[in-house]
């Protein structure tokens, strides 16, 4: 990948210095009709389009396998599938979730598609590398699709050693190998980011007036191009260990497990951030727009997202309490997770404060973006639990740290991910899609998701395992209103799907600004051309300058 | 970076970029060698004298030879870039040249070693052997870590390689000013590299001869 990376930075010239004029078409979207047209597109808006279609997919996939897990948690029994096959479904669930769908989700979706128009620039600083990240995702995640295709995997997404390197007999290499060449994907995608703000702000726009939503999508790459590597090397290393049998995981030897675990939660512990900043910033976006209120403290706000990916990368012991590592070390990663609260706390502040005495219009982005909020806090505020160490022993591994992480990454960076689709579908296709379908969807996702996952706080904390295909009579009933949330959250899902493409065809036309939001993406024409801006804009204007006025037309 | 860009030139910007690109891209490239350099702490300090044994079992010589090799390619890089500023591509052309044999002659000094390693029975696996050694488990880990940080050090220099020949035919078709950007880029690459290796020799090589 040195090569490609550093090729593409080589051949950036006849990229940068596009000349402006020459429109062909009207939009990005007439760009050409054909497939090639599309999967050999530079333009960023093509590329975030090819990602949202691909990550849809992996989400789909997840979330049947999600599926099924709470169908055979319906009884007490095992009745739909055995223990092997509960073990590959809850691994394959975890593993296209959490790397095909939630790492890449708002960053290669959004991030692609709206960041170089927030900041004012015709693309990304590296187009040609921005189109082989997708083409690595697409590469990876067919590795991951052949291992569930051949049989699965059975070691849990955290690929816990010495079971996944020496008595595991399922398909963990090519798992493993997946994951790789899609990390690699995020290290190229953070690259691009991290070198797009800062080269190609446009004129007058200084650091602190940027929209949040690129504040958030910086400190994403940071951790993305710092973090991923080091799970990279570690896979190998498993990998290595699990083909020639030999290395540091291995007890037998002399190594040791608990240094996987380090490295492993050095990763992915930040790796949680990288799903929740995004989320972060597209609802730092929603709530301003539709409270038609300058975002409370936007400086805050600001170093509220660096604070967070900073303390990011301290935290992971706490992943271990129960592990055997040394309590002081257990002691000290208990303080520092604590410290992760307090930037996050100014952020749920600063958005209740943006609210207050605001002129709020509750659409669909609005209602994905207040969903956010409350759903994050829960999350977080039961993250506390979790810190702290007692009660982290009394609940370690059963399903009130499923429900907490659930509540983090499905009622935290999905319900942005669909907050985010839905306030930029007008600008991405140039057509609205239908306000009261998705109102009720955004409801019926969000009562579907606390039907699903809050059972299983109480659950987790009466002591029912997590993992397990089976279980005590007396926790069915809760489990009966968990699976049947399942079932209205995967109504709620499928809607969208429904009305958004509908839209496509027999959408009301969108205008260039129909939330009447500030920010230069909403300058240009619904949907964009192919340069962005007919001619460099103005980068000088005060993020979020929102005055009290009815903010949609109706 | 925090300057107003559209005071630079075009040229100026493409070179902006590509060199911020470039060193975002050696810090992940810091944090990918980062768990080897953990894991060779964690044995040093697990087994202190297992490692320093171990490590006393390395070809001193070779390494030594090998280190030699690499800080002078890196002069030749560092020179090629002075001389393809200066618009002299004759000289910078055989600058790279010499970097070109300077990265293949450490391979072929390295393979060499690889060859002397498993005929010593040093390469981890079953027929590990180690005369000597106070604790063979520990042995086998300082090796496994040996093969694995040189291996990965090797496909990064024989990248490095593969980018010195293609600025070295860029420079040839194309001078200007491209050229030496592209140069510079790799230039930056290949100290790396080289950095990596300063890291790797004393812990490999140095480790437990001092006393």
């Amino acid at each position: 990948m040195i090569t490609r990376a550093s090729r593409t930075a080589f051949a950036s010239d006849d990229m940068g210095v596009r000349s402006s004029g020459k429109p062909t078409a009207s939009s990005y979207l007439h760009d050409g009709y054909s497939l090639w047209s599309w999967i050999s597109s530079h333009d960023h808006k093509r590329i975030a389009i090819l990602y949202s279609l691909s990550i849809t997919s992996f989400f789909f996939i997840g979330a049947m396998a999600a599926g099924l897990i709470r169908m055979e948690l319906l009884t007490p029994a095992a009745d739909v599938v055995d223990a092997d096959t509960y073990n590959r479904l809850f691994t394959a669930h975890g593993v296209i979730m959490v790397w095909m769908f939630l790492i890449p989700s708002i960053p290669s979706v959004f991030g692609n598609f709206a960041l170089p128009l927030m900041i004012g620039a015709r693309d990304l600083a590296f187009p040609r590398l921005n189109l082989l990240s997708w083409y690595l995702y697409i590469g990876g995640g067919l590795f991951t699709i052949a291992a569930l295709l051949l049989g699965g995997v059975d070691t849990g997404w955290t690929f816990y050693t010495p079971y996944s390197s020496i008595f595991s007999n399922t398909h963990v290499i090519l798992t493993l190998l997946g994951v790789l060449v899609v990390g690699f994907s995020s290290i190229l995608t953070g690259l691009n980011f991290i070198v797009t703000v800062h080269t190609l702000r446009a004129p007058g726009m200084g650091w602190f007036k940027l929209p949040l939503f690129v504040w958030a999508i910086y400190a994403t790459s940071v951790i993305l191009v710092l973090a991923t590597p080091v799970l990279a090397i570690t896979l190998l290393l498993l990998a290595a260990e699990r083909v020639f049998g030999i290395g540091l995981f291995n007890p037998a030897l002399g190594g040791d497990p608990l240094l996987f675990q380090h490295l492993f939660w050095f990763y992915s512990h930040p790796a949680v951030y990288i799903m929740i900043l995004p989320a972060m910033g597209v609802a730092s976006e929603i709530i301003p727009c539709f409270a038609r209120k300058r975002v409370f403290g936007y400086k805050f706000m600001a170093f509220a997202i660096i604070g967070i990916a900073v303390i990011s990368f301290l935290v992971w012991g706490h992943h271990m309490f129960v592990s055997g590592q040394s309590v002081y070390a257990s002691m000290v990663f208990s303080v520092l997770s604590f410290m992760v609260a307090v930037p996050s706390a100014i952020k749920v502040f600063n958005w209740t404060a943006t609210l207050y005495k605001a002129s709020i219009t509750f659409t669909a982005p609005m209602l994905y973006a207040l969903g956010f909020v409350i759903l994050f806090l829960q999350g977080g505020l039961t993250g506390l639990f979790l810190a702290s160490l007692s009660i982290d022993v009394h609940v370690t591994d059963t399903y009130f740290v499923v429900a907490h992480f659930h509540y983090i990454m499905v009622g935290g960076a999905v319900m942005a991910y669909m907050g985010a689709i839905h306030y930029w579908w007008p600008k991405i296709t140039g057509r609205m899609y239908a306000e009261s379908w998705a109102r009720v969807a955004a409801l019926i996702i969000f009562a579907g998701f606390n039907l699903t996952f809050f059972p299983q706080y109480l659950l987790g904390y009466d002591g029912m395992p997590r993992r397990y295909h089976t279980y005590p009579e007396q926790f069915q009933v809760l489990n009966i209103l968990s699976s049947s949330g399942a079932a209205v959250l995967a109504i709620g899902y499928l809607l969208p799907i429904g009305y958004l493409l509908w839209s496509l065809r027999h959408g009301k036309p969108a205008s260039d600004n129909p939330w009447q939001a500030t920010g230069l993406e909403w300058t240009t024409p619904s949907p964009p051309p192919q340069h962005n801006f007919d001619q460099i804009p103005n980068g000088a204007a005060e993020p979020y300058d929102y005055i009290p006025e009815k903010g949609v037309q109706e | 970076m925090n300057t107003d860009n559209t005071a630079c030139s075009p040229q100026a910007q493409i070179d902006a970029r590509a060199r911020i690109g470039m060193w975002v891209f050696l810090g992940s490239e810091i944090m990918f060698f980062g768990p080897i350099f953990f894991s060779y702490m964690y044995g040093r300090y697990e087994w202190p004298q297992a490692f320093e044994a171990a490590s006393r079992s390395t070809d001193l010589a070779c390494g030594t030879f090998n280190t030699a090799v690499l800080l002078t390619s890196s002069l030749a890089v560092a020179a090629a870039l002075l001389y393809a500023e200066n618009g002299s591509r004759v000289q910078a052309r055989r600058a790279l040249n010499a970097a070109v044999l300077l990265g293949l002659l450490f391979l072929l000094v390295k393979s060499y070693e690889y060859l002397q390693d498993w005929h010593e029975h040093l390469v981890p696996g079953p027929s590990f052997q180690m005369d000597g050694a106070i604790d063979l488990a520990a042995a086998q880990l300082f090796y496994f870590i040996y093969f694995f940080s040189t291996l990965l050090h090797a496909l990064h220099l024989i990248i490095g390689i593969a980018l010195v020949l293609y600025c070295h035919r860029y420079l040839a078709h194309e001078p200007g000013h491209g050229a030496v950007r592209r140069l510079e880029i790799t230039g930056l690459y290949w100290h790396f590299v080289d950095m990596i290796w300063i890291f790797l020799f004393p812990a490999l090589y140095l480790a437990g001869r001092a006393s």
